[in-house]
């Protein structure tokens, strides 16, 4: 087949080429409609603020991504059941093209799906992390850079605003398809299911983070935008393009996860091997489930909010906008009494609707990365996981409490005052079952025969990050305290030290301790354990000083501070924190990417866990169990003799 | 799975090891809490409401130290006392749980936030308290400054906020475009200026010395540099510093109709906020004193003479002659829709008003 014949047979390829034409009909299809109702149109797309095209260009993403979707080949199926056709699910590699092509279009298996999402977490991880060296520069030191200034010197910061907002949104979005990795790979292999309840949607959910994700990088060269990720208005209601295509990139990466979670909970719930009740189950497998049932029901919100915004923006609707310009109200003597609204939309009302779903999301964010943890503890402390049945109630307890205290976000916002003390007790009951997960992990770890491979680094350092995340979380969840630290590089600091050690972290302990499973080879121990000794220190280094230049004053979501808060020393020692960490992350690519071709050839089970994926041979073959296991034991009975997890069929083929 | 050493390890037994590991823990929490209390982690604090925030926040962080001491220690204890030692195969002590104490650390947290919570809850109330004899300032937030009137004493748009010391505050919020935040670290409280609702904050400083209020919610491209000087100075300086402003207020130069008209619309639309008129440079925009007729750089290299028709333009077209050294971007771009041509003659007329070069 030829190069050129190979490359547009690839899925992403058409994709992007009928993702652009369908850009380019619903733009048309929008200019043409303005010309027949007389308003002002321009036939070349326009950035600049207040362009007359932004309707034609929301309508033309909206298309584009419609247009993705067709050509990637993710509703074929569908379409063909429409018109009454049958379609065998195929397994294995296309027959017709090479063999590599099948990681870059839609796929049914669900571990490639797995590998699709994680690779794509990690590319979008990168980005991110760019985004964030590139303004951590600007922080390093007070006064504006030269990245930051225009040729008479006055400031130019539009660019830092984008950059934050970008890294926000592009770390979440990565750390979602990190989530979903992790889940759609693990979840069937560890229940002994052939793949999950629903391919094609799994395949659709992994694929519509595709174009929902260009939107968002799209979204900084298409004028930026200066809201971060949280997208307020009115602000939003007034800034350039860019935050439209946020708007909708966001809609549909949150669509994602809505499909993916539907198919986590019915796999889960109708498709476990036999003899696995649910507290047979892995750990892991709990912590997917919580998440799930987290991402079917919230997600709603922010596509509700976002789609609010755009559409206030795109109609003239007044959602969120309070009129006051148009009513001429200049003074506070013209406003109606304090604590009254003087009328239009409720700027607030955003927040509520926002944070209902960004707070759950952000346990959306940790509760897998926890369950990694509780994982691999057992595997490398050879004892069983401590108290197994109240740590699988804690996630599902979590999940349920994260639901009941988004307003913490909001104690300053000027919603109603009697509001904030119950907020107050319902985010200060999240520690409750957050502390079992902690005395459970040391209870794990305690009178163990304990192994220091690179996964348990990785994991025993996420305990500790994640415990100084959860521990400046209590400040903000005071309202008293919070009144001081809210808006404060304190809140970047916690949340930077929740999402490293409740995801990040676990995430690299997953990356290392099933890539011998996924790949057959072996990565490099010496580089795996040098990239921690360097994430490590500088993690916390970057965590707390964060935390301190916060409390001593420096707000969050400025381009800039002055000399007088004294905290010059703390900001560059966060930069340089910051390089080192990006730097350890190059060290683990590299030793992943060389590995899979250079690395020793992988036993079947290096780490002697009692896992059902551990008992099949690495890679896994396409049909990952041969015949169904049965499941005879308790997963985490390390120490017990004669103790058995699950009966695999004694033949067992190698390979496809 | 081989199921070996059931015993304890390393010899000695499970109390022992318990016995050292909470002593180190508790030595720990002593060494953290002391590094906590000997760094500087604030801004020194000058209202009184920093009292019960701060005491708080002491009392938080002890608790802070004590519970990553007890995790860190016991994990890396348990690292090192319970390593595998290199060519050991055994598995670890096989124990799956302990009921009662799962219960015991569920119920104790439990506890332990409901105490902080009431604590805190007190701590709010104590913060937020009304007082007698309040003072009232009206802070009105806009992209990108702060304007502050104090109704009672008849100041309007003060630039800069001068504050008697130990005078309990009754402060009046609100924003006329986006959302913006009114906070003085050393202060300590804060709250959103939210367009169409006006919020009230309720701040006493008690320690003289000069502050910046900080907005501390995103509000556009120039929300770092959203700050406003604080003064707080004894109550005789403040008599005087009121009695010059209402003083200025009622002097002002003689302004023909127009220039009065354009003079009222220049603080209703919020020119003053970003344009002084009192010649100081470092503002958000240019200043207006001496302008008319003045020689100006702009930022593409040109120089231009400040007649009528470039101030006119500078108001319809806010992005289109730039004065050099200020950001282009920021001057809202909707006075040619907001104001009709009179209106705009008449501000021009007041500019004019203020002195030529």
């Amino acid at each position: 087949m030829s190069r050129v014949k190979t490359l547009t047979s690839l899925g992403i390829v058409r994709g992007f080429a009928a993702g652009f034409a369908g850009w380019a009909i619903g733009y048309g299809l929008v200019t043409i409609l303005r010309v027949m109702m007389g308003l002002e149109v321009s036939w070349l797309p326009m950035t600049t603020q207040g362009a007359p095209t932004e309707p034609a260009m929301v309508v033309g993403a909206l298309f584009g991504v419609i247009g993705f979707m067709l050509g990637v080949g993710a509703m074929s199926d569908w379409l063909k059941w429409a018109q009454g056709q049958e379609t065998p699910l195929h397994h294995g590699p296309p027959q017709d093209r090479p063999a590599w092509t099948r990681w870059f279009g839609v796929d049914y298996s669900h571990k490639i799906i797995g590998v699709q999402y994680a690779v794509t977490g990690v590319i979008l991880l990168l980005v991110a992390g760019t985004l964030a060296i590139m303004f951590r520069f600007e922080l390093m030191a007070p006064g504006l850079s030269t990245l930051s200034t225009d040729a008479s010197g006055a400031p130019a910061t539009s660019w830092f605003y984008t950059a934050i907002s970008a890294h926000g949104i592009i770390m979440i979005a990565s750390i979602l398809l990190g989530v979903g990795g992790m889940s759609n790979y693990l979840v069937p292999l560890m229940i002994g299911a052939s793949d999950m309840a629903f391919p094609r949607l799994n395949a659709f959910a992994y694929w519509i983070n595709v174009p929902g994700a260009t939107l968002v990088v799209l979204a900084m060269f298409l004028g930026g935008w200066d809201t971060g990720w949280t997208g307020y208005p009115p602000l939003s209601a007034q800034a350039p393009l860019g935050v439209q295509f946020f708007f909708l990139g966001v809609f549909f990466i949150g669509l994602s996860s809505i499909l993916g979670s539907i198919n986590i909970i019915v796999t889960t719930l109708r498709m476990r091997a036999p003899g696995m009740s649910m507290f047979r189950m892995p750990i892991f497998v709990w912590a997917a489930f919580a998440t799930a049932i987290i991402q079917l029901t919230a997600t709603q919100l922010i596509g509700l909010s976002f789609l609010m915004v755009l559409i206030q923006r795109l109609m003239g609707m007044g959602f969120f906008d309070p009129r006051v310009a148009a009513l001429g109200i200049a003074t506070i003597e013209q406003m109606p009494p304090a604590d009254r609204w003087v009328g239009g939309g409720n700027p607030i009302l955003f927040q509520h609707l926002f944070w209902f779903y960004s707070h759950p999301a952000v346990y959306i964010f940790i509760l897998p990365g926890l369950g990694i943890i509780s994982e691999l503890l057992p595997v490398f402390a050879r004892k069983p996981l401590f108290g197994y049945k109240w740590i699988a109630m804690s996630s599902m307890a979590i999940a349920l409490v994260g639901f009941l205290v988004w307003a913490h976000h909001m104690f300053v916002s000027g919603m109603n005052y009697y509001l904030r003390v119950p907020f107050m007790y319902s985010t200060l009951l999240v520690a409750v079952p957050t502390g079992v997960k902690f005395f459970s992990w040391v209870g794990t770890l305690w009178q163990g025969k304990i192994d220091l491979k690179t996964p348990m680094l990785f994991t025993l350092g996420a305990i500790s990050v994640f415990l100084i995340g959860g521990l400046t979380g209590p400040p903000l969840g005071t309202v008293t305290t919070d009144l001081n630290l809210h808006d404060t590089y304190y809140v970047v600091g916690h949340f930077h030290a929740t999402m490293f050690g409740g995801f990040v972290f676990p995430f690299f302990a997953a990356l290392y301790y099933w890539y011998p499973k996924v790949t057959g080879k072996m990565y490099n121990e010496r580089l795996g354990q040098l990239h921690f000794s360097l994430m490590l220190p500088a993690f916390y280094v970057m965590s707390l000083g964060q935390i301190w230049v916060g409390m001593m004053g420096m707000r969050r979501r400025i381009a800039d501070y002055g000399p007088e808060l004294g905290i010059a020393g703390g900001q560059m020692a966060v930069t340089i924190a910051a390089l080192v960490i990006a730097v350890s992350v190059l060290i683990m690519l590299y030793n992943l990417i060389v590995s899979a071709r250079r690395g020793t050839v992988a036993v079947a089970n290096p780490w002697r866990s009692r896992g059902l994926e551990w008992q099949v041979p690495s890679p896994i073959p396409e049909v990952s169990y041969a015949t169904t296991p049965m499941v005879v034991g308790e997963p985490y009975d390390y120490g017990l003799a004669g103790s058995t997890y699950v009966r695999m069929a004694p033949a067992m083929t190698g390979g496809d | 799975m081989d199921g070996s050493s059931n015993g304890p390890s390393n010899g000695l037994s499970n109390r022992r090891h318990l016995i050292i590991v909470g002593a180190l823990t508790l030595i720990v929490t002593v060494i953290v809490a002391l590094l906590l209390r000997n760094v500087q982690l604030f801004q020194p604090p000058a209202s009184t409401q920093a009292g019960p925030i701060d005491a708080l926040m002491a009392a938080e962080l002890l608790i802070i130290a004590f519970l990553f001491a007890l995790i860190v220690v016991f994990m890396i204890y348990s690292v090192v006392v319970f390593r595998r030692k290199p060519g050991e195969d055994g598995d670890g002590v096989h124990f799956h749980g302990n009921t009662k104490l799962e219960i015991t650390w569920t119920i104790i947290p439990l506890v332990v936030v409901l105490v902080l919570g009431f604590f805190a809850a007190q701590g709010l109330a104590d913060v937020t308290r009304a007082a007698d004899n309040e003072l009232k300032v009206e802070v009105i937030a806009q992209q990108f400054a702060f304007r502050f009137n104090y109704p009672d004493q008849g100041i309007e748009n003060s630039t800069e906020l001068v504050l008697p010391v130990d005078q309990p505050l009754h402060l009046y919020i609100t924003a006329v475009d986006v959302i913006h935040d009114f906070w003085v670290p050393e202060f300590r409280v804060k709250q959103d200026a939210v367009p169409g609702l006006v919020r009230e904050l309720r701040l006493t400083p008690n320690k003289l010395g000069e502050y910046k209020v900080r907005c501390d919610e995103l509000c556009g491209i120039l929300h770092h540099q959203m700050l406003a000087n604080v003064r707080v100075v004894e109550q005789s300086e403040f008599d005087s510093w009121v009695n010059g402003k209402v003083a200025e207020a009622a002097a002002g130069p003689q302004l023909s109709e127009a220039a009065q008209r354009g003079q009222e619309l220049t603080v209703s639309t919020g020119c003053t906020a970003c344009h002084n008129v009192t010649g100081e440079a470092g503002g958000i925009g240019p200043t207006w004193k001496g302008v008319f007729g003045h020689e100006t750089e702009l930022a593409d290299g040109s120089t231009v003479t400040a007649d009528e028709a470039y101030i006119k333009n500078s108001i319809l077209n806010p992005n289109a002659q730039v004065v050099a050294g200020y950001p282009s971007n920021v001057m809202p771009q909707t006075y040619a829709d907001q104001l009709t041509d009179e209106q705009i003659n008449d501000i021009v007329e007041y500019i004019k008003s203020l002195g030529s070069e």
